[in-house]
C-alpha cells in the first residue's frame, strides 16, 4: 500500500483504526514530494517541519480518540490563501518575501479541524490565468504529459492532487480556476457558491468573483473538504449567513428524476474537440440511463460572457492590485527619487507581463469616459447572464457540459495570445458572473490519453445536488481510480 | 479597436506602472484586440437594464461596534520594505 495514493476517506478510515500513524501518511506524501517535485514543479515551499509537527499532534488526539474531521490529513495549499508565518506569493516576484501575520478563515477552519499542510502550491502570478504559465516563480507541468500545461490558475493545486503529492488541496476559482485544471489533471474541482466559503485572507482578484474550493481524488473527498471550508464569517462581508449541508450525506447516488439541463449554446459551440463532445455525450447518456431526466435549456447570452468577464474581472483587479506599492508590504524599489518613481519601478519589477496586461484593461475600463462603455456595459450584460441562469433553473436542477473546449495544451502554445487564452475558459466564467456552484468531475479520456472533465453547475447554494449527480457518475465509472506514471 | 502608443502611456501612468518603449506595440496591439472583441456586448441594448455589481443579493453587513482582537503594530509593519519608530517609512512627497 503507497499510503501517498490514498484518497482522504480511504486515509481517515486507516487512521481511526490505528492502521497507520498520521507521522507515516505525512512522511508518506512529503517522500512522494520528493520524488516527483523536480518532474511536476507544484510546490512554491514545502512547509516540511510545520507538517511533522501537525502529523504528530494529530497522532496525539487520534490517540485520545479525539479526531476531528481531517484529523492528519495532508493538505496543499494554493499560495494566495494567507498562512500565518509560511510565505504566501501569490507566484509573483512583488510578494515573494511576504510572510502573513494571519491566518486565512479557511486556514483556520483547517487547523481546527487537525488537518496538516505539506506546503504552498503554485498558481497563475495572483491567479491570473488558465495554464499556470503566467507563475513568477515556476511552470507546473501537467502530470499526464509533462509538456503540456496543468490548467489554472489553481494548476499546483490539481496537479498536486493528480500526482499523489498531497490528498486534497484548496484552489480559488475566479473564472474557472478549480474546475479547468481540476479537468486538465483528471481530479474533482469544486466552486462553491459565491458566499458560501469565507474570502476572509485570500488575496484578492476580483472580488465579485473569486471563490475558495477543493480538489481532491473523489467527490467524496471533495465533500469533506467543502464540510470543512463552508460557513459564514463575520470576517467576510460577502459570506452568507445560510445553513451548511452535511455535504458527504448528501452523496446517495440516486439520480431519477433529476432534470439535467443541457445549454444549447454550450453544446453548439465551435472548436469543441471531438474528445471531449464524446466523452460529454457518453455522461449524458449515463445520467439518461439511470434516469435522469435531459432536457434542452437556453442561456441566450453565454456568448457574451467571455467579453464581460474580461473587462469585469481585470477592472476589479486593477483596483485590488493597487495595494501594491512598495509601501506596506512585498517588495520595493530602492532607486526612486519621488514617491511616484517609487510606485512605478516598484510595480513594474515586481508584477509579471498578464497581470500588467490585466491592470492595463481594468484601467482603461474604469477610466475617465470609458466606464460607461465598458464597465457598466459589462455588469448590465452579467445582469442578463445571472437572469439567462435563473430562467434555466426553473426548468432544471442542474446544468451539463464541458469544462473546457479542448484537453490540455502545450506548454507555450497560447502564452502570446491572450484573447484565445482567454477564449478557452468559456465554460466556466458565467458560473462566477452569476454566483452559482460548478464542478469538474473526470469523465473520460482523449485518445493522446489526457483527462477530460464534465462540468456541472447548481442553482444557489445547492452543491449538494451537483456533488450528489458527480458521484452518481464516479460509482459507475474509474476514470477518478486513474493516476498518471511519473 | 486601435489603442495608440499614447493610450497605453496613458493608461500605464494612471496604474502606476513604467511601459518599457520596446513593449508598448506589443501591449497596444494585445490590449486593441482584447478591446475589439470586447466590443461585440455593444449589440445588446442594455439602455433598461439595471448592472449586477454583485452576485449574491446582499446588503449591508453589520456588526457591534465593540473591541476584538487585532493585529499588533509590530506584526503591522513586519512586512514593510522600511519603518521608523512604529511608521511606515515612504520617500519625500513634499519638495522643499
Amino acid at each position: 500500500m503507497n499510503l501517498h495514493e490514498l484518497t482522504i476517506h480511504e486515509a481517515q478510515d486507516l487512521l481511526k483504526t490505528k492502521e497507520i500513524s498520521a507521522v507515516e501518511l505525512t512522511r508518506a506524501v512529503l517522500d512522494r514530494i520528493q520524488a516527483v517535485e523536480p518532474l511536476v514543479d507544484a510546490y512554491i515551499t514545502v512547509t516540511e517541519a510545520l507538517a511533522l509537527k501537525q502529523a504528530a499532534a494529530a497522532d496525539k488526539i487520534i490517540g485520545q480518540n479525539t479526531a476531528r474531521a481531517l484529523t492528519g490529513i495532508p493538505i496543499a495549499v494554493k499560495d494566495l490563501i494567507c498562512t500565518r508565518g509560511v510565505a504566501t506569493t501569490c507566484a509573483s516576484k512583488i510578494l515573494e518575501n511576504f510572510i502573513p501575520p494571519y491566518d486565512a478563515t479557511v486556514m483556520k477552519k483547517l487547523t481546527a479541524a487537525g488537518a496538516v499542510m505539506t506546503g504552498k502550491v503554485n498558481m497563475d502570478e495572483f491567479a491570473m490565468g488558465s495554464s499556470t504559465e503566467n507563475s513568477g516563480i515556476k511552470i507546473t507541468k501537467n502530470p499526464w504529459d509533462r509538456s503540456r500545461v496543468p490548467g489554472g490558475s489553481s494548476g499546483g493545486s490539481a496537479a498536486a492532487v493528480a500526482a499523489n503529492m498531497c490528498l486534497g488541496a484548496l484552489g480559488s476559482d475566479t473564472g474557472g480556476s478549480i474546475r479547468q485544471p481540476a479537468s486538465h489533471c483528471g481530479v474533482v474541482g469544486v466552486k462553491p457558491t459565491y458566499g458560501r466559503v469565507s474570502r476572509f485572507g485570500l488575496v484578492a482578484f476580483a472580488s465579485s468573483l473569486d471563490q475558495i474550493g477543493p480538489l481532491a481524488r473523489d467527490v467524496t473527498d471533495a465533500a469533506i473538504l467543502m464540510q470543512t471550508i463552508s460557513g459564514h464569517d463575520a470576517k467576510d462581508s460577502t459570506s452568507i449567513d445560510t445553513p451548511v449541508p452535511d455535504f458527504r450525506a448528501a452523496l446517495t447516488g440516486e439520480v431519477k428524476g433529476l432534470k439535467i439541463g443541457i445549454p444549447e449554446q454550450y453544446h453548439a459551440l465551435e472548436g469543441i474537440s471531438p474528445d471531449v463532445l464524446s466523452s460529454v455525450k457518453k455522461a449524458m447518456d449515463f445520467y439518461r440511463d439511470a434516469g435522469a431526466e435531459l432536457v434542452d435549456v437556453s442561456l441566450p447570452h453565454s456568448q457574451y460572457a467571455v467579453a464581460a468577464y474580461y473587462l469585469i474581472a481585470p477592472a476589479e483587479a486593477s483596483s485590488n492590485l493597487a495595494r501594491y506599492d512598495g509601501v506596506k508590504y512585498g517588495a520595493r524599489d530602492t532607486g526612486a527619487a519621488s514617491l511616484i518613481d517609487m510606485y512605478k519601478n516598484t510595480r513594474s519589477a515586481g508584477f509579471g507581463p498578464e497581470v500588467q496586461r490585466r491592470i492595463l484593461l481594468g484601467t482603461y475600463a474604469l477610466s475617465a469616459g470609458y466606464y460607461d462603455a465598458y464597465y457598466k456595459k459589462a455588469s448590465q450584460i452579467r445582469t442578463l447572464i445571472k437572469k439567462d441562469f435563473e430562467t434555466a433553473f426553473s426548468a432544471c436542477d442542474i446544468l451539463l457540459s464541458p469544462v473546457t473546449p479542448t484537453p490540455a495544451f502545450n506548454i507555450g502554445e497560447n502564452i502570446d495570445d491572450p484573447l484565445t487564452m482567454y477564449l478557452s475558459d468559456i465554460f466556466t466564467l458565467s458560473a462566477n458572473l452569476a454566483g452559482i456552484p460548478g464542478l469538474s468531475v473526470p469523465c473520460g479520456f482523449s485518445n493522446e490519453g489526457l483527462p477530460v472533465g464534465l462540468q456541472l453547475m447548481g442553482n444557489y447554494f445547492e452543491e449538494t445536488t451537483i456533488l450528489n449527480a458527480a458521484y452518481a457518475f464516479e460509482q459507475a465509472t474509474d476514470f477518478h481510480c486513474r493516476r498518471p506514471q511519473l | 479597436m486601435t489603442l495608440t502608443k499614447e493610450d497605453v502611456l496613458h493608461v500605464a501612468t494612471l496604474a502606476r506602472l513604467n511601459i518599457d518603449e520596446s513593449q508598448i506595440d506589443t501591449f497596444a496591439s494585445q490590449l486593441g484586440k482584447i478591446l475589439e472583441y470586447v466590443e461585440t456586448l455593444d449589440r445588446i441594448d442594455t439602455s433598461d437594464v439595471t448592472p449586477t455589481f454583485h452576485a449574491v443579493d446582499k446588503s449591508n453587513a453589520f456588526r457591534e461596534d465593540s473591541p476584538t482582537d487585532h493585529l499588533d503594530r509590530e506584526s503591522a509593519l513586519g512586512n514593510a520594505p522600511a519603518t521608523e519608530d512604529g511608521f511606515f517609512i515612504v520617500p519625500k512627497v513634499i519638495e522643499s
